[in-house]
């Protein structure tokens, strides 16, 4: 079963949801698709043995066959070709790689390089995954892609999302069985909840909610989700050992096996398809 | 000579834009008679490479010069690919900036602001 973590807003707990997740499960594949910013190593403390780039074709110009029509530059959906007095600028790091140019080239005069964005790192049995884009580079998808080509069939796979709703999100949890959908009781967090909540929705993924720093004052995502008839599948109160031993990249799992139990219930529920 | 303004408007008592790859026009100018045309920057609402579109459309009515606030890293790579001068803009409109220039009392820019400055701001 493939479950992905994500949320709208960014910090209200994927990793903290994500991880523990993987760790209470007895045997789980973990992957990081956040990968601007992969943490969940922090707390699961894999040791990465296997290391594989991502790379991407980006073109190149022959400017012996070229002759400067700027055919590239107006065919490139994404700007990333310039031609000007005849010369042909690229901007590799703004393609998409779609080859639009390539083929629109009369003179065939482009041809495709493979350049790295960024890296694929597991521990010794794929058990632990997460990618990792190269400073400075703004396309994150190939990495998502590559990432998703090793999930296992066999165990349990949690995939933990980056924050927001746009692309990177909607490649990870493409395909996914179910959605966990982490929020937190302040104004953002509810806003950004009901983004996430309409993405699901539009991709016909079942899903359920997990309340972080969840306050009994503050009742306003549980009435939201009984409004909605969305399944809460759990709350994490706001507590101040919680976050001290976060600080220290422990979780409640790490400690409490009433903790850790109450994850593999929540799996167990998820996959019993108990919940909407 | 033939120069361009990044501009909010299409005329030359339109305002300029302090953006250059999403400025929301840009107003030609020929110096020696003051004849114009705007072109809207169909770059304006692209989700990358703002810029460098905007400079190729500027570079392909060949223009000498350009007027405008900011300038990104790869449009100013574009603009001296092209030979084309960069200058601050020193007044609130087209066309003053225009006329500023002839007097040669505009700043070149040789420094660009950081990528995607523009982005959402106006």
């Amino acid at each position: 079963m493939k479950i992905a973590v994500l949320s709208g807003k960014g910090g209200t707990g994927k990793t903290t949801v994500s991880a523990s997740l993987a760790y209470a499960l007895q045997s789980s594949q973990y992957i990081d698709c956040d990968v601007e910013e992969p943490n969940g190593a922090l707390f699961l403390k894999p040791l990465i043995k296997h290391f594989a780039p991502v790379n991407v074709r980006v073109p190149k110009v022959d400017e012996e066959k070229c002759d400067g029509c700027g055919i590239c530059s107006r065919i490139c959906r994404f700007n990333a070709i310039a031609v000007v007095k005849g010369k042909v600028l690229i901007f590799p790091e703004i393609c998409h790689h779609c080859a639009a140019c390539v083929i629109g080239c009369q003179q065939n005069a482009i041809f495709e390089v493979e350049r790295s964005i960024g890296v694929i790192e597991a521990d010794a049995k794929g058990r632990f995954m997460q990618g990792r884009l190269n400073i400075g580079e703004p396309i994150t998808l190939p990495i998502i892609k590559q990432l998703k080509q090793s999930l296992r069939s066999d165990i349990p796979v949690i995939l933990d999302c980056s924050p927001g709703a746009s692309c990177t999100v909607v490649q990870t949890i493409e395909g996914c069985d179910y959605c966990i959908l982490v929020t937190e009781p302040t104004p953002f967090g509810l806003h950004d909840l009901k983004i996430a909540v309409s993405l699901v929705r539009k991709m016909g993924l079942p899903f359920g909610i997990v309340i972080n720093k969840a306050m009994q004052e503050d009742q306003t995502i549980q009435t939201y989700c009984g409004q909605h008839n969305i399944d809460i599948l759990m709350e994490i109160p706001y507590k101040r050992e919680i976050a001290e031993s976060y600080s220290k990249a422990m979780l409640p799992v790490h400690t409490s096996e009433d903790w850790k139990y109450k994850f593999v219930q929540m799996y167990d529920r998820i996959k019993g398809g108990r919940v909407s | 000579m033939k120069i361009t303004v990044s501009a909010t408007g299409n005329t030359m008592d339109s305002q300029i834009d302090q953006r250059f790859g999403r400025a929301a026009a840009f107003v030609f100018v020929e110096t020696d008679t003051m004849d114009f045309e705007a072109i809207d920057n169909a770059a304006a609402a692209s989700s990358g490479g703002a810029g460098i579109a905007a400079a190729q459309l500027v570079a392909d009515k060949d223009v000498k010069a350009v007027i405008t606030g900011n300038v990104g890293p790869n449009a100013m790579n574009v603009l001296n690919a092209a030979n084309i001068g960069i200058y601050k803009v020193g007044a609130l409109t087209v066309k003053e900036n225009v006329e500023l220039f002839k007097k040669g009392e505009l700043e070149r820019i040789s420094k660009t602001v950081p990528a995607h400055f523009g982005m959402g701001n106006k």
